[in-house]
């Protein structure tokens, strides 16, 4: 009975992940050499951080379409700062970058909390908007690898401890959400308020100020996530990410994180994010086009929202004193 | 006090002797696009006491529970806690000021902890501002085992029954060291054990010196726990004083403004041929081995405490649910009801408990709720008529004496008295054979309950088999020909009208050994 | 209140049917509303550009709505009883490979227009059983039927596209039935006023208004709720199976990327209709005059010279401001009365 649900997702969830590294090992020894699987861990990072960013706003209740497309903006606006201002230190870019996400992800939590929109609809509509103003601002011109200025780009690949600083900062924001999820009150009123915004009310939540918390954060990360994206690949343009807000998504329906609110995991979403990031990782490695990965994160998300529907389907009242004991 | 209580019957003199107010609410108002909810209260609360607060739904009691808990605020008026003015502009302020909730239903968080739910929002805290998990444990047990409890403090509050629930909730409101205690309708899901549990904690609560709001429709109950008693109606107060001092003729001649002698119709029973045999019904979780008979013109009671299985059972033979065993006859005709649908073309109709939810559908007109059932006959090869659904709708409301300003209105902006008239008449215009009505007259005031008990006393006259689900003791009493009664979801015993007293009801559905009377 | 002393005395007072009249109420409505918003803009691209009011540059313009409404009369009802369907436009990326694919087999333009009708029926049919079947919430479903379905076109395709589709099979997106009216526009104006039809005139119509509203009440009250929700999402398919063909007709080719973000454009043509995003109300007419305020915003700002993608942040800020601004009123409104 204590043995919450979460817990055995989580146990699933790894073992399908063992599974699916097994089986690659077994024809393809070198997929699992550490040295590998860390740079598998590196290329998951902005997943990893988006998902546990989406994770919170999910866990509100809310979706945020608008993360890839805020990442996609973020990066962009810090790519031209760095070209125009090649000496700005990396502290400074990091700090904007958050801002720019964080701003970003402000918008749409007013937008929700301040007139009620569905936010589904609000971060449909900042989603293209956010894209829109990066064709804007750079007349649909790209920031190629150099025009950025080295330290810029060196940033996220720089080795510390035999990992990237991209992994590192994953890492960093996977021990984060661990504390803020379980030992803050603002962890604690994100599953309040998706659990039972009605209860939240009443117990001195302020329900609109909490998902606003939450997408203000989504936000932040997404920020982040995008000067680490550009730094990392190089490159700077209107399409970068596209379409990568369903990914995130993915993992956090993969992690068995309830889109109905209340219920989910950090170590679901990390999981999550970690076995779509093996996929992509591996498909190339067991030769299948990478054209299937689109239709895989696909079939992944129906069947983990299949999964997490069977697993949670409210049971009728016991009224029977038999029955209540054969349960 | 005294300046509260101006102009207010039953004020007593020597009242103001009494210890002071711990909380006093002076000329409350508040006002809702179109509504006046709140007009000039006035409400005390006193250390060690039990203030029951009575009124019919609607009166404004659950406004006043939301201003003293910050949810909704006042807009004219004063709140002063120990003399002090206070004003609560978040529930957060409301907690800290001392005042606490246990809601109707237990309403908390089903995916958090047990700790978590009794100190959320104020859990204990580390020296780097995290919460201190371990601390919260602790002093969560030490809350639990203060009221009696037996729960383990780690668990997912989702994994407890609903009697613990609500101890949690109760644990919740001493977590916050509250000096003012509102339990809204705390007994009302609760199983007869527990509301006796609920009424040893409420003692130990007024032990200690908290002042309690007690919220109940239930007199037996105000009568034996309340120190005090204020009386709500239209959202104005009309009534206060000490228990002792008022009887309970007093206090509803208080709620409806008018003496009220629960006058049911007079029917002289005189059942028709079978309509409906039910044999063996079993589900695997819900009920097990239901039969019954019911006659045209009769009017069957079904009594039982709340969760005996008396909705699960109707719900089955509307087709919502399924059972596992067991069989209808309709005019000994073997009848398979797998869906709604079929119980409605069988003549089974069901007036649903949950109207908000189950009967009416708010957003729609009152005419597309009427005919919504009947759009096979109103319609024509699946092309709507709405002259004919306008038609249906003019007949059935008229019957029933719906008020409403025209039949294109929103059904959500009536009163739930309306709106449950308006369901009957949808379920009436398919010309059903058998009605059930699941507590018909929960939550709506008293003008529109004499009109649903005497709508159904003349469906019963025209010959409609009629089953009436219903907690209401008076109302089995004066409406049935026939009572069964559920426990545990099975038929505990089958009674007719005239030998048949309230205490044999309530022993029977409590399972309390027979008496011989 | 004597009630036991009652002889039957039930017959109340007789209620009148309306409170307003039909035309009060469209006084007062979203469309009309929004009609003006569609004249405003008809005026303004007549001075912004000569070239506006020309038939042939009008007929022109319809094509930048006409695809999109036909799913959107579908969607409509589908989110009018609570459901949506994100996965439209890779239905289409799926029903245009299926008939590319079926070019390549040799088959002709009655076996294509089969191909993408059922591809779309299959599709939809698809999304249906997982929401109705399983109980799971449409939003996810769709969004994985999104990667799903164009998943399969991009694993199929990959980077190449099918074209060598046969002539006649051009009518459909690009052929002429009488004068500037395209049969496209056609298509657009029987399908309007069919679903108008079906929406506010059927029983199956009725049904998504009431399930919308309240999905338990309407399974209280006899309606078949999975069912009705099975068709609707089975209705959404087949027309984005109908929009596959008028646009790979069009376009005359087919790549996985084809009719990429239309599901957006597609929800904001209905949301601006009046629909509301939250199921229980909207109507076909609102879709019709969202359709044609779209269409010609989009072909105005083609006429200015702007590019695609500036529009595209216009529909996302149109999209957030029909909600929005509607509440913004009301609260300054209310506030005012206090």
């Amino acid at each position: 009975m204590i043995q919450s649900f979460f817990k055995t997702r989580e146990v699933i969830l790894g073992v399908a992940i063992l599974v699916l590294l097994i089986a690659i090992a077994s024809r393809f020894p070198a997929f699992v050499a550490p040295r590998n699987l860390a740079n598998v861990f590196n290329d998951t990072a902005p997943l990893v951080i988006l998902a546990l960013g989406q994770m919170a706003v999910i866990l509100t209740r809310c979706i945020d379409l608008s993360v890839a497309a805020n990442l996609a903006l973020t990066g962009m606006i810090v790519a031209m700062l760095n070209t125009i201002m090649p000496g700005l230190p990396i502290p400074f870019i990091l700090v904007i970058a958050i801002a720019l996400g964080a701003l970003m992800g402000l918008a749409n939590g007013l937008l929700v909390w301040k007139l009620e929109i569905p936010p589904i609809v609000v971060t449909l509509g900042t989603m293209t908007v956010y894209r829109g103003i990066i064709f804007l601002i750079s007349n649909g011109a790209w920031i190629n690898a150099h025009e950025m200025s080295p330290s810029f780009k060196a940033f996220p690949r720089e080795v510390i401890l035999g990992l990237p600083v991209l992994s590192w900062i994953a890492i960093f924001v996977v021990i984060g959400f661990i504390v803020l999820i379980s030992r803050t009150p603002l962890g604690r009123a994100f599953y309040a308020v998706g659990g039972n915004p009605h209860a939240a009310v009443y117990t001195g939540i302020n329900v609109g100020q909490t998902q606003c918390a939450a997408f203000v954060l989504s936000g932040a990360l997404a920020g982040l996530t995008g000067y680490l994206w550009v730094a990392r690949y190089a490159v700077a343009y209107v399409d970068i990410a596209g379409g990568f807000e369903l990914e995130v998504v993915a993992a956090c329906v993969i992690g068995g994180i309830s889109i109905a609110g209340g219920i989910g995991s950090v170590g679901g979403a990390l999981l999550g994010a970690l076995f779509l990031g093996i996929v992509k990782n591996a498909l190339p490695v067991i030769n299948i086009s990478p054209f299937w990965q689109l239709a895989i994160s696909g079939s992944a998300i129906i069947i983990a929202v299949a999964f997490n529907a069977t697993s949670n389907r409210t049971k009728g009242r016991v009224i029977l004193k038999k029955a209540e004991h054969a349960q | 006090m005294l300046a509260n209580t101006q102009g207010i019957e039953n004020v007593h003199p020597h009242a103001a002797q009494d210890a002071k107010p711990v909380l006093s609410l002076n000329g409350i108002s508040k006002s809702f696009p179109g509504v006046k909810a709140l007009s000039e209260v006035a409400l005390d609360l006193f250390p060690g006491q039990v203030t029951a607060l009575v009124g019919e739904n609607g009166a404004g009691k659950s406004t006043i529970v939301k201003v003293l808990t910050g949810i909704y605020q006042p807009d004219e008026g004063q709140i002063s806690i120990n003399g002090k003015p206070l004003s609560f502009p978040t529930a957060q302020d409301a907690g800290e000021a001392g005042v606490t909730a246990i809601h109707q239903e237990t309403v908390l968080f089903d995916d958090l902890s047990v700790a978590e739910n009794i100190f959320i929002g104020h859990a204990p805290k580390t020296r780097f501002g995290l919460i201190d998990r371990k601390e919260m444990v602790g002093k969560a047990q030490e809350l639990l085992d203060r009221i009696g409890a037996q729960i383990d403090p780690g668990v997912l509050l989702k994994d407890l029954g609903i009697a613990n629930k609500h101890l949690v909730a109760i644990a919740r409101a001493l977590s916050i060291d509250a000096q003012i205690v509102i339990m809204d309708e705390p007994t009302a899901s609760l199983s007869h054990k527990e509301i006796e549990e609920t009424y040893e904690l409420v003692e130990r609560l007024k032990a200690e010196g908290k002042a309690i709001l007690f919220i109940s429709h239930k007199f037996d109950e105000i009568f034996r726990i309340a120190d005090r008693y204020t009386v709500f109606r239209d959202g104005q107060m009309v009534g206060a004083g000490k228990i002792t001092e008022v009887s309970e003729p007093e206090l509803v001649k208080m709620m409806v403004g008018r003496s009220v002698d629960q006058v049911y119709p007079r029917r002289e029973a005189d059942p028709g041929e079978e309509v409906l045999e039910v044999v063996g019904y079993c589900h695997p979780t819900e009920f097990e081995d239901i039969g019954f008979t019911l006659r045209k013109g009769e009017i069957l009671g079904f009594y039982g405490l709340v969760g005996a299985g008396r909705s699960e059972v109707m719900q089955a033979l509307f087709g919502v649910t399924k059972p596992s065993k067991g069989a209808i006859r309709i005019d000994d005709q073997i009848a398979v009801i797998r869906t709604p649908n079929e119980a409605i073309s069988h003549g089974i109709v069901y007036v649903p408990e949950d109207r908000g939810k189950q009967g009416a559908i708010k957003g729609l007109p009152i005419f597309q709720n009427v005919s919504l059932p009947s759009l096979k006959t109103t319609s024509k090869n699946g092309f709507l008529r709405l002259a004919e659904e306008f038609k249906l709708a003019r007949d059935y409301t008229q019957r029933l004496d719906l008020r409403a300003a025209a039949l294109d209105q929103d059904i959500g902006e009536l009163s739930g008295g309306n709106q449950q008239k308006v369901v009957i008449a949808k379920w009436l215009a398919t010309q059903p054979r058998v009605i059930i009505l699941d507590e018909p007259t929960k939550g709506i005031d008293i003008g529109s309950k004499a009109a649903v008990h005497e709508f159904m006393a003349e469906l019963a006259a025209e010959g409609l088999a009629v089953i009436m689900v219903s907690s209401e003791i008076p109302e089995i009493l004066g409406m049935s020909d026939r009572v069964i009664v559920m426990r545990e979801g099975r038929i505990a015993a089958e009674f007719e009208r005239d030998d048949l007293t309230p205490e044999q009801l309530v022993r029977t559905a409590a399972g309390l050994s027979e008496v011989t009377s | 209140m004597s009630l036991a002393s009652s002889e039957i005395s039930t017959t109340g007072r007789q209620l009148p049917d309306r409170l307003k009249s039909p035309i009060q109420r469209f006084l007062a409505s979203w469309e009309l509303l929004l009609l003006g918003v569609a004249i405003a803009v008809f005026i303004l691209n007549s001075f912004a550009s000569p070239y506006f009011l020309d038939p042939w540059n009008l007929s022109d313009a319809t094509f930048n709505f006409t695809e999109k409404a036909l799913i959107a009369f579908a969607m409509a009802m589908l989110i009018i009883s609570g459901e949506i369907d994100l996965s439209v436009a890779s239905i289409i990326a799926l029903a245009s490979t299926a008939m590319g694919f079926a070019v390549q087999m040799g088959a002709e333009t009655p076996v294509l227009i089969l191909v993408g009708l059922g591809v779309g029926l299959a599709c939809g049919a698809f999304n249906g059983f997982l929401v109705t079947g399983f109980g799971l919430p449409s939003i996810v479903v769709t969004i994985g039927t999104m990667s799903l379905f164009r998943g399969i076109s991009y694993i199929v395709l990959g980077d190449k596209a099918y074209t060598g589709y046969p002539s006649d099979f051009a009518f459909f997106g690009q052929g002429y039935v009488w004068w500037v009216i395209s049969f496209e526009f056609l298509l657009f104006a029987f399908m309007a006023v069919l679903f108008a039809v079906v929406l506010h005139r059927t029983n199956f119509g009725r049904a998504a208004y009431v399930i919308g509203n309240n999905p338990v009440g309407a399974l209280f009250s006899g309606i078949r709720v999975p069912r009705v929700k099975f068709a609707l999402f089975l209705l959404t398919g087949l027309m984005s199976g109908v929009a596959a063909i008028c646009l790979t007709s069009r376009l005359g080719a087919t790549r996985p990327s084809i009719a990429f973000g239309w599901e957006l454009e597609v929800v904001t043509m209905v949301v601006l209709g009046g629909v509301n995003i939250l199921g229980g109300s909207g109507s076909i007419p609102g879709v019709v005059i969202a359709a044609f305020v779209m269409g010609m915003v989009t072909f105005g700002f083609g006429l200015l010279n702007v590019p695609g993608i500036v529009m595209s942040i216009f529909i996302g800020l149109l999209l957030i401001s029909v909600i929005a601004l509607p509440r913004i009123a009301h609260r300054i409104l209310a506030r005012r009365k206090v």
